[in-house]
């Protein structure tokens, strides 16, 4: 911490002691120091939900931190088991809270391959659009309340302004705001409506300027700078030891990202960057993150751009839904609205693991089905559940405000961690 | 994904190096798994690492009920070089659920083993600390497997806490 632009302040703290005794003296009079074990949550402001952390601490330096987890546990992979393919959709969306898109399209990516079913191109794009607005929702809401950790109580409003827009939008194209069970097996339930382009394109001509004028509040803030720079440095190969990548691993340098290394749906076709930090530390991750939705926008832009026209479903329909108006003329589309509403469709056996890249890492869905209509296992790989260990490596012999800053900058969610 | 023919070859190589080690390759969907020995997992993903597959994505159990051996525990590894993946799977008896913990080769596998051992009831010999993590330290029995009945555990209320047997436990 030798670098002449960071100022002394931690080091004068450091020298500072409160106690009256020095070392040698309490020492030759018999006086011990001794480790502090403290509770932290699980109701805990800074916790951003129900997370308990056991810390130990050294006088205001953590020595270790033991996150437990569980009280939120809801056995949603549980449920799966006894819901049809179709219905399982809203209970997965509800594992992650914000990146509900991001978990349908895991599991319907699963579905579908196990199925051997086509998404059409148009589908695929609607699904790349809301999918990339999520990423910019989840990391606004991960950018209002860890700035309000840090004290930025200003950001938390203005990140929920544009937080706000995109439920708007969600809302306008699906009709929920979260959760909103859009993604089918197959594609999407329907076709944006008019006019939402429009009001997309207004959204993101407007977010790079909104993402400028964050970095313009935060990027030099003197509290800022203080709390996350050279805090909660943790190394590229502890993280890839660790089975965390997303956000985390590429502040480390690496530039790892399944949208780039290993395409699924359509992100072959658009052109965009992967932003990288240098060393790690809580600043850099602050910094991928908010480069990372200027990304997001220009993916979004690009494939408004280049939507296609057609089906936004498959036109399979063992596996979706015929259109409404086929159902007063077709004998045909009354049977297949009948077997998919009441049984569901039945998915041949196998066992698929389909990784896409979510807002906070690797989003895995596995899925086994057993040749009936409900799917015989399903497990989410949650990138909140595998990077909680990372905290203990970030918050290790810092303070303990340094702790809640490595926390924001982790950004776990906790209905993800416990499913 | 290696694709068929790799899988084999890999398969082949394995073998050389611990002729018992592999059970069966499996090749679905484009999609590659080995099946190994539950005895020989950690040489076996001890050995795989060595040959690229550094990154241990993800570790998750399976309940194959009625089909026997039941448990299978399956380990997701990543080759971040050649982005190539690969499925390990090792299965084991609901009587003697026991494999080796991969915790030594990958600290990734220390909180999902857990997971797998609260939710299936494998253990995970060498483990560091092998704890429930999801549900309550208390807890009986290992709810995601497939004979573990859905709404098997009232749910307590005023009107029903004298009908449910040490509640207040």
């Amino acid at each position: 911490m030798s670098q002449p632009d960071v100022s002394t302040y931690r080091q004068r703290e450091e020298s500072l002691t409160l106690s009256p005794l020095d070392p040698e003296q309490a020492a030759a009079e018999g006086l011990s120091t001794e480790l502090l074990t403290l509770n932290m949550g699980p109701h805990h402001p800074a916790t951003h939900g129900v997370l308990r952390l056991l810390v130990t601490l050294e006088g205001e330096v953590v020595r270790d931190v033991k996150p437990i987890v569980g009280y939120l546990h809801t056995g949603i992979e549980k449920t799966c088991e006894d819901k049809a393919y179709w219905k399982a959709i809203p209970v997965i969306e509800r594992m992650d809270y914000l990146a509900y898109f991001f978990n349908a399209q895991a599991f319907c990516g699963a579905v579908e391959a196990l199925v051997g079913v086509e998404v059409p191109k148009r589908a695929e794009y609607l699904r790349v659009i809301h999918l990339e607005l999520n990423r910019i929702m989840s990391h606004l809401v991960w950018l209002g309340t860890s700035a309000l950790d840090l004290g930025a109580i200003s950001m938390f409003w203005y990140c929920f302004r544009e937080k706000e827009k995109i439920l708007d939008l969600f809302e306008y194209s699906t009709g929920q705001r979260m959760h909103t069970r859009y993604f089918q097996v197959g594609g999407v339930i329907e076709d944006i409506p008019r006019g939402w382009v429009e009001k997309v394109r207004d959204f993101t001509a407007d977010m790079p300027n909104r993402v400028n004028q964050y970095a313009a509040i935060l990027d030099r803030n003197e509290i800022v700078l203080q709390r996350l720079r050279h805090t909660g440095v943790v190394d590229e190969q502890t993280l890839l030891d660790l089975g965390v990548t997303g956000p985390l691993l590429r502040a480390t340098g690496n530039p790892w990202d399944l949208r780039k290394a290993a395409p699924y749906s359509a992100y072959a076709d658009f052109e965009f960057k992967i932003p990288v930090g240098t060393v790690g530390d809580n600043y850099d991750r602050y910094r991928v993150r908010l480069a990372e939705m200027v990304e997001s926008v220009r993916i979004i832009d690009q494939a408004l751009d280049g939507l296609p026209e057609g089906p936004y479903i498959t036109g399979d329909r063992k596996v979706a839904l015929p259109p409404r108006h086929e159902l007063a003329t077709s004998m045909e589309a009354l049977i297949h609205h009948f077997k998919l509403v009441t049984e569901g469709f039945r998915v041949p056996p196998g066992e698929i693991y389909y990784p896409i890249e979510g807002p906070r890492g690797e989003l895995g869905c596995f899925v086994r089905a057993d040749g009936s209509a409900k799917p015989a296992r399903v497990h989410m790989r949650e990138p909140s559940f595998i990077m909680m260990p990372a905290l203990a490596e970030m918050a290790r012999d810092g303070y303990i405000a340094d702790l809640i800053a490595s926390l924001g900058m982790l950004d776990p969610i906790i209905g993800g961690v416990d499913r | 994904m290696p694709d068929a023919t790799g899988l084999e070859l890999l398969a082949q190589d394995l073998r050389e190096a611990d002729s018992d080690a592999v059970l069966d390759t499996l090749f679905f969907r484009d999609r590659a798994t080995l099946i190994v020995d539950p005895a020989r997992v950690r040489p076996a993903l001890e050995w795989l690492k060595g040959r690229g597959y550094g990154f241990l994505a993800s570790v998750h159990g399976v309940d194959y009920y009625p089909e026997e051996p039941r448990l299978g525990v399956l380990y997701e590894l990543l080759d971040m070089e050649r982005v190539d993946r690969l499925t390990v799977k090792a299965r084991v008896h609901t009587e003697k659920p026991e494999l080796a913990s991969a915790v030594p080769l990958w600290t990734a596998a220390n909180v999902q083993e857990r997971e797998v051992y609260d939710m299936f009831g494998v253990v995970f010999e060498g483990h560091p600390d092998l704890r429930r993590i999801l549900m309550p330290d208390d807890y009986e029995g290992f709810p995601q497997r497939r004979d573990f009945p859905m709404g098997g555990e009232p749910v307590l209320f005023t009107y029903n806490e004298d009908q449910v047997p040490r509640w207040f436990e």
